[in-house]
């Protein structure tokens, strides 16, 4: 008799149930986690938590650390302040005597954490990986099972390695198709999110798969996968495949010789298998897809740059009405008008979903022999140490430079406005960034999220402006 | 850990969807190691307060009785965004102990039961309901929350059952840490990642490369 052939596995399902250590009941399981990656902004929280409770550290060798969230991105870290400091200086005390490797300010491997763990070979396709910071998801790029965690889970993978995880249902979402000139990454993830809205992901782990992310850079898949938090699932992934291995190959952290072949054997199986069912599936046509802009508050809040400024009153949900109307407020635009031209006074380019050196390049292209409009304050800030000497290697710091655009040290900065860096209240900037909440850049200041070369477009026109038409 | 088994209380309704976890706690009251104690003041500190500082009279937290409300009805995707834990402190320091929602962010969901608070998942219309019974009463009706049970009371005494996975009502009733009960697995762990260092040795070698 043929034995029953093994049921049809997901991606997500394979790599879930490859960590799973025990099964604890009523849906819950006991997860290993292969990385943890610490930040100044809560790693020296949690390895004092730990002492405090008189544990060690149970892995150090999985945990790694660098600091990005509380240091200013002004040259020599001018700026930061001195809770920021303090953060930094505990971060270098406690992983010292925890022995955890930490990337320190001004070395090789420094920057956002979703920017070093895959730029140094840290994270790995297969890897279950964790950090305090909800845009962990962004390394599933790579093929890996990565979340965001909060302070209590976080000492709890510090004390045991594991953390106790609900397995989450599946969703697959389609890219299909080719991208249309001046259309980036981002722009077809904000699109998703305007589709199926902010919460359309809760409680899912999204996989994203078709044609378009098949012929996607690595870099790219990172930007999609980083904004899936922003549609609610705080996993996303994309199925490791040759682009993915080229990638990592010879990355200083990634397995050498005969470990590198074994382990990309390994990675070939991991794969999603072709009858897999997901829970939900979603399609999108990414050559309908234009440049997106937000014009609200939620990253849901979406439109075309050649769109109009939506009108609440249009909309028939009335909880989702008072939203927009709130939103439209907060951001002092009235509906009906178009979004392009909106006026601009702060661009800032960077982040873990946009501080890339192909996002980089983007901006640059669009700034490269042009001036930042007058009265326009712009930002690049490169995600990481590695990612500022490569781009000072090819000139793309001097592109900037000539352009007016301020080039700074790598962090979160600007992001989430933890580090004394903020968008002055009432004033709107234009962000390649992946948060358009309520004082996300600073107490009342107005972000619109848009693609780097947007972004650039922006700063150029010193309004929100149509890539496509710049130049 | 906080335990929680019932509570009677005033519930405050804030029915708007995507309430993400910046506007609950700005991310500059979290930087630092001290913070825990001093968050009740900046809990909903971007709908709280007016440009100038001073409260907000139209916010409803800002008016009595639900100033004192221990329990929040939310919208859709209650706490989405950031993974910030402080998001659930500053809740808890303020003096709420369960949040009522259609939804929540993933994260945050997990974050209230690590540190006593209940979230409570009821369809949109029972939220509303819940919400337009303590809006009648002017906040004076209460609502019951009971984990015991797995029953919310309306003011009026309308009983609506709620669903909840049993380790973490346990966990809620008893007070009891996941790090505690974790490391009673502590074999378990060294075996699976004995096995896993033979059958993924790249995920244990990252040591700084040669």
């Amino acid at each position: 008799m043929a034995e029953t052939p093994p049921a049809a596995r997901t991606l997500f399902a394979k790599i879930w149930d490859a960590h799973v250590v025990s099964d604890l009941g009523d849906g819950a399981v006991l997860l290993h986690v292969d990385r943890h990656l610490l930040h100044d902004l809560g790693g020296s929280r949690g390895l004092l938590d730990l002492k405090q409770r008189g544990l060690p550290v149970h892995s150090p060798h999985l945990t790694f650390a660098t600091p990005d969230h509380a240091i200013s991105s002004a040259a020599g870290r001018a700026g930061t302040t001195e809770t920021g400091w303090s953060l930094l200086h505990a971060l270098r005390a406690e992983t010292r005597e925890a022995g955890i490797r930490l990337f320190d300010v001004g070395e090789r491997g420094q920057g956002i954490v979703h920017v070093i763990g895959p730029e140094l070979g840290l994270s790995l396709p297969g890897l279950l990986i964790v950090c305090g910071d909800s845009h962990t998801c962004t390394h599933g790029g790579l093929g890996a099972l990565a979340f965001g965690i909060g302070s209590s889970e976080l000492s709890h993978v510090l004390a045991t390695q594991t953390l106790v995880q609900r397995r989450p249902k599946t969703m697959r979402v389609r890219f299909e198709g080719a991208m249309a000139p001046g259309v980036l990454p981002k722009d077809l993830i904000l699109h998703l999110i305007g589709v199926i809205g902010a919460a359309g992901g809760t409680g899912y782990a999204v996989e994203y798969a078709g044609s378009a992310i098949r012929a996607m850079p690595v870099e790219g898949r990172l930007t999609i996968c980083n904004l899936s938090i922003e549609l609610g699932a705080k996993i996303g992934m994309v199925a490791p495949d040759d682009t993915t291995f080229a990638y990592l190959e010879g990355k200083p952290y990634a397995p050498k010789g005969e470990a590198w072949d074994r382990a990309v054997a390994a990675w070939r199986d991991l794969a999603g298998d072709s009858e897999a069912a997901f829970d939900r599936e979603v399609v999108i046509d990414v050559g309908r897809v234009a440049p997106q802009v937000t014009w609200g508050t939620s990253p849901e809040h979406v439109v075309p740059v050649d769109g109009l400024i939506p009108d609440p009153s249009a909309e028939a949900d009335p909880t989702r009405a008072r939203a927009m109307a709130a939103a439209l407020d907060y951001m002092g635009l009235s509906p009906g008008g178009p979004i392009a031209g909106t006026p601009v006074d702060w661009v800032f380019i960077g982040s873990c979903t946009n501080g890339r050196l192909s996002d980089l390049r983007e901006a640059a292209e669009v700034a490269r022999g042009r001036r930042v409009a007058e009265g326009v304050r712009a930002w690049v800030v490169p995600g990481s140490e590695i990612v500022k000497r490569e781009a000072e290697a090819e000139g793309l710091d001097r592109v900037f430079v000539e352009a007016g655009f301020e080039w700074r040290e790598p962090g979160c900065s600007m992001c989430l406005a933890a580090n004394g860096e903020v968008v002055p209240a009432g004033q709107r900037s234009v962000s390649t960034s992946n948060r358009n909440f309520v004082g996300r850049q600073g107490p009342r200041a107005r972000t619109h999220l848009a693609s780097p070369a947007m972004a650039a477009a922006a700063a150029l026109a010193g309004a929100i402006a149509d890539v496509r038409r710049a130049g | 850990m906080k335990r929680f088994t019932r509570l009677e209380a005033v519930a405050a309704p804030i029915l708007i969807e995507n309430i993400d976890t910046d506007v609950i706690i700005r991310i500059e009251r979290l930087v630092g190691n001290g913070i825990r104690g001093t968050l009740a003041p900046w809990c909903f500190g971007a709908l709280r307060y007016r440009a100038d500082g001073s409260e907000d009279p139209d916010f409803i937290l800002n008016r009595p009785p639900y100033r004192e409300a221990q329990v929040i009805l939310g919208g859709r995707n209650f706490g989405c965004g950031s993974s910030r834990e402080g998001a659930v402190w500053s809740l808890q320091e303020r003096g709420v102990a369960c949040v009522i929602a259609p939804s929540f962010g993933d994260i945050f969901f997990n974050n209230c039961f690590q540190n006593g608070i209940l979230p409570v998942v009821l369809d949109e219309a029972t939220v509303a309901g819940l919400a337009r019974e303590v809006e009648e009463s002017q906040g004076a009706g209460k609502v019951t929350v009971d984990l015991e049970e797995r029953v919310v009371v309306s003011p009026s005494g309308k009983r609506f059952p709620f669903a909840v996975e049993a380790r973490r009502r346990e966990a809620l009733l008893q007070g009891l840490d996941e790090i505690g009960t974790t490391l009673r697995q502590a074999d378990a762990i060294a075996r699976f990642q004995a096995r896993d260092r033979q059958a993924r040795p790249w995920v244990y070698a990252a040591g700084d490369p040669a």
